[in-house]
Parts: C-alpha cells; structure tokens; sequence
C-alpha cells in the first residue's frame, strides 16, 4: 500500500475538523464523514473485492469527444461518492473502495486508463449533472438513478445495478416491518432525495415526522441517537451501513421502489455510452461483474445478480 | 426564458414552504436576538462586575464560534445528553444564540455614542440603573445604530439558510429538492436569489424610514 504522506496528513486533518464539526469525539481515524460509527472499528479500512483489472492495451472509440480528453490528458476523471460504505467509500488512508468504485475502476481499465491515473472527484448529488455537463468530470458512478428527466442533461450506461428504497432500523426495534408500519414513526433521509419524496407522497408518515439531513451518515447518527427510528433510502445504500455497525443497526429488507443506477455520462456522446455499455456487458458475461459485487455489498449477506441493460 | 419561469411556476409550493420557513425562522431569531442582544449589551455596561464579565465572555465565545458549529452542537452533541430539542427549535435557538452576540456589540457601540452627561443627570435625578438604560441611552443610542443593526439582521436572514443541512426545510434546501427533479440548477439558484431579494427590500425600506424619523442633528 502506498501512502502519500502529504495527502494523510490532509485527510487526517479534514478528519478531524469534519468529526469536531459534527459535534462528536472520536479518534481521527474514525470513519470519514460518519460520526455515527465512532467506536466501531468495522468498516473503516477499505478493502478490494480483490478482481485485479488490467487496463486495455488497444482502447480506441472513434467520435467520442470525452474519450479524446481522457486520452490527450493521460487521465480519466471520475466522479463518486464517498461517505457510502461498501459502495463509494474512503478510508482513513484515502483509500476508495465500494461496488461503485469497483465499477468505475472496471470502466478505466477498459478505456486503456491505468488505476494510479484515476482521479476522484466527491461531486454531491445536486451537482451531478452541472459537473457532467461542464466537463468537471468524464464519468459519475455513484447511486445514480436512471431517470427520464435527467436523461435530458446527461446520458447513462447501464443500468449496471438495480436497488429498491428500503429501511433501516434499530436493531432492537421490532415496530417497523416495512412501508406500511412508518405511521407515527421518525424517518430521517437525504434532503430533497426521492426516497423522502416517496415516503411524502405515498403518506407513509406524518409531515411532522420527517427529518432531512445533508448526508445519510448524519441521518444514521440520528437513528443510533433515537432522534429518529428509521433511515430511508435505496438498500444498497443501508445495507452498507448496517455492514458497518451489524450490532445496532438492520435493514428491513422490504423494498417499495425500483432505482436502477446507471453511469452519468455527457449527454451528446453516443460512442462512448455504448462503448461502456460493452464494457459492463463483457464484465457481466465473464463473471467480473458478480465477483466485484460479492466483495463488496454481497459481504452484507444478500446475493444479487447482473441486471439486464438497457442501451439507448 | 419560458423555461426560466417554468422553474418556479412548476415548483411553486416548494419555493412557498422553503420560503415560508425562512421568513418563520428568520422573524423569532430577529425578535430574540434584538432582545437577548439587547440584554447583554445592557449587562456590558452594567455596574456589576458578574455581569459584565458574563456578558463579555458570552461575546467573545459565541461571536468566534462558526455558526455551523452552533448547529451541529444543538443537533448532533446535545441529544447525546439525552435533551431532545426539536430541529426547528433547535435552528431558532442556534440563530438566536448566534445573532444575539453581534446584536449586543451593536448596541453597546450605539450606548457608547450617547454622551455620559445623559447618564449622569439621569442618575443625579434619582433614576435607577434599569430606568437609566431603558429611558434615557438606549432611546437615544438605537437611532445611532439602526445602519448597523439592519446589517446584522440582513446578515441574519441569510444565515438561515444553514439550518438547510439541519433538517430544516427552508430556501437553503430547495435547490437538493430541485437538483433532484432534474430542475436547472442555475434557474434555482436565480430564483432563489431574486426571493432573498424580496425579503430583504422591506428591511431595507424600514432602515430608511427609521434613519429618517430618527434623524438627530448633533
């Protein structure tokens, strides 16, 4: 493992001041951005799936603007999450690892890019699209759901997994079995996410009821403080967490949506969404796909399989 | 430009409730940090030593402390403590706390304007502390302050928007709302903009009103 003694000390220190800001003691290799696992050692250092990804020797995509940045600048740039464990994640070393970082790294090895060429970029959820659309970034892999509205401002690959909205509880807590028993309840998710929109909509709770939080560890923290009873969003998403802290926390395992995640690409660059949509057909066929999976969110315990494409 | 509009024309109720909370939270913290603030200010120039220091180390600590800080203290440390204090509250808490220390050092600098002759023929006329202060300098010092004091109360309502990332729904959390719609982030943003802008021309309108009325020649 290589460590970049300049970008420790950084990360430390980002550590650092992102606990005291949330107001929580903790060493400062505790989880980054997850206050809620303080004390838990589990989860914290990222681990590989342990699929070893070759770059392509020969890559080449003919009318694909975005392919001939990556290739004249030597580098991709990639978009991610990283306060998901298991899915989009950095450890306390800087480390990234997760199923969607997986995906993105199966991506670069095969538009030629080698793994120490890759740069991350954190892009919140509201700013996917405008960091898409600028040429922020090449590519967003990170829970991002395929919809027809974005479909407007950028293209996806895909959909390389499909997840469902569910819950995640205190484990002790028996009360809620799934959609339908929130009444009464405390839900807590993402500010202005889909998942609280739904639970809006459908009237799973009272208005009153519901909590909103910039991050869904936030929301977590809330949960393990009983300030709210459950965290709502895509499974793939809780189950990283309850991974995290097995002894306190569970997912219901009720879903009530079907998010299927895609890979944000430029709107206009037909070649290269098809180029990727390859990219995950092949690693699907080949078993790529299920082995990055199984060591990443299948170490929750529930298998999954490759979902069906859906090119455009 | 169609489109400009659609953004909030499609998305009205939104822009309503987030507004709608701005204005809730912003008009109690307005009411209680003028008070509180006033209050310390009053404890800054008071003859008790207790409270002068008290006073003063309220200033110091909270003026330096970030108000994000604030925030994250009412909702992440103290239910630790097992105090559960709502999240709206918690933002009028956090905004009051906040805002009050500024409001006081407003006002002591508008105390400061008023000549100590004032005080001094007050307290030879018999008047106590309390009458001293609410009769005679403050009335004269707040038409010294009002500039200032709308700065802090403008700087104010713009804080509000923090309370966003603190399950408060308000402007500040519209455009997660709209970036999640698929809604143009830049058109949002405009909106928004423009809505602060709307809140804020009556502060501004008042200050006006108020210099004018208040007008001193010296």
């Amino acid at each position: 493992m290589r460590v970049n003694r300049l970008a420790l000390v950084a990360t430390v220190a980002t550590l650092g001041f992102g606990l005291a800001a949330c107001g929580k003691s903790g060493t400062p290799t505790a989880t980054p951005g997850n206050g809620a696992s303080s004390g838990a050692a589990t989860g914290d250092q990222c681990s590989s799936s342990g699929v070893t990804l070759t770059p392509a020797t020969n890559a080449a995509i003919t009318g694909s603007p975005t392919f001939d940045k990556i290739k004249t600048a030597g580098k991709v740039t990639i978009g991610v999450k990283a306060d998901q464990p298991n899915l989009g994640y950095k450890d306390a070393s800087g480390q990234r690892c997760g199923f969607d970082v997986e995906i993105a790294q199966l991506i670069a090895a095969k538009l030629g890019v080698a793994k120490d060429k890759i740069e991350y970029k954190e892009i919140p959820s509201a700013n996917r699209e405008t960091a898409i659309k600028g040429g922020e970034i090449d590519y967003y892999v990170g829970t991002y759901s395929i919809t027809d509205k974005r479909k407007n401002d950028v293209s996806f690959a895909g959909p390389y997994f499909i997840a469902g909205q569910d819950l995640l509880v205190r484990k002790d807590d028996n009360s809620i079995t799934g959609k339908d028993s929130l009444k009464g309840k405390k839900v807590c998710s993402a500010t202005g996410s889909t998942p609280l929109q739904r639970v809006r909509d459908l009237k799973l709770t009272e208005d009153s009821n519901i909590s909103e939080f910039k991050t869904y560890s936030e929301c977590v923290s809330q949960l393990l403080d009983k300030r709210v009873d459950a965290v709502t969003t895509d499974d793939a998403i809780l189950k990283g967490y309850a991974a995290q802290n097995p002894s306190k926390l569970k997912v219901v395992g009720q879903p009530f949506s079907t998010e299927k995640y895609g890979i944000g690409l430029p709107h206009d660059d037909k070649a290269l969404r098809d180029y990727v949509n390859n990219a995950l057909e092949a690693a699907e066929k080949d078993g790529t796909w299920q082995k990055i999976y199984d060591g990443t969110l299948g170490k929750s315990g529930s298998s999954a399989t490759a979902p069906q494409l859906e090119r455009y | 430009m169609n489109s400009f509009l659609h953004t909030l024309t499609d998305n009205g109720p939104l822009f309503w409730e987030g507004f709608k909370t701005t204005v809730e939270l912003f008009l109690i913290a307005a009411v209680g940090s003028l008070v509180l603030g006033t209050l310390l200010a009053g404890a800054r120039v008071s003859p008790v030593p207790i409270l002068r220091a008290v006073g003063t180390a309220y200033v110091q600590t909270v003026r330096n402390t970030p108000l994000t800080l604030l925030f994250a203290f009412l909702v992440f440390a103290v239910p630790k403590l097992d105090i559960p204090i709502d999240y709206f509250p918690s933002a009028c808490i956090a905004l009051i706390a906040y805002t009050s220390a500024f409001v006081c050092e407003v006002v002591r600098s508008g105390i400061n304007t008023v000549a100590s002759g004032q005080a001094e023929a007050a307290r030879a006329l018999g008047m106590t502390f309390g009458q001293v202060l609410g009769q005679i300098v403050l009335p004269q010092a707040f038409r010294s302050i009002v500039p200032p004091l709308m700065s802090v109360m403008i700087a104010m309502l713009k804080n509000t928007t923090i309370a966003a990332g603190f399950s408060v729904l308000e402007a500040g959390a519209i455009p997660a709302y709209m970036a999640e719609r698929g809604e143009n982030q830049f058109a949002t943003l405009i909106w928004i903009t423009i809505g602060f802008l709307v809140l804020i021309a009556p502060l501004v309108v008042l200050q006006h009103r108020m210099e004018r009325k208040w007008a001193v020649t010296r």
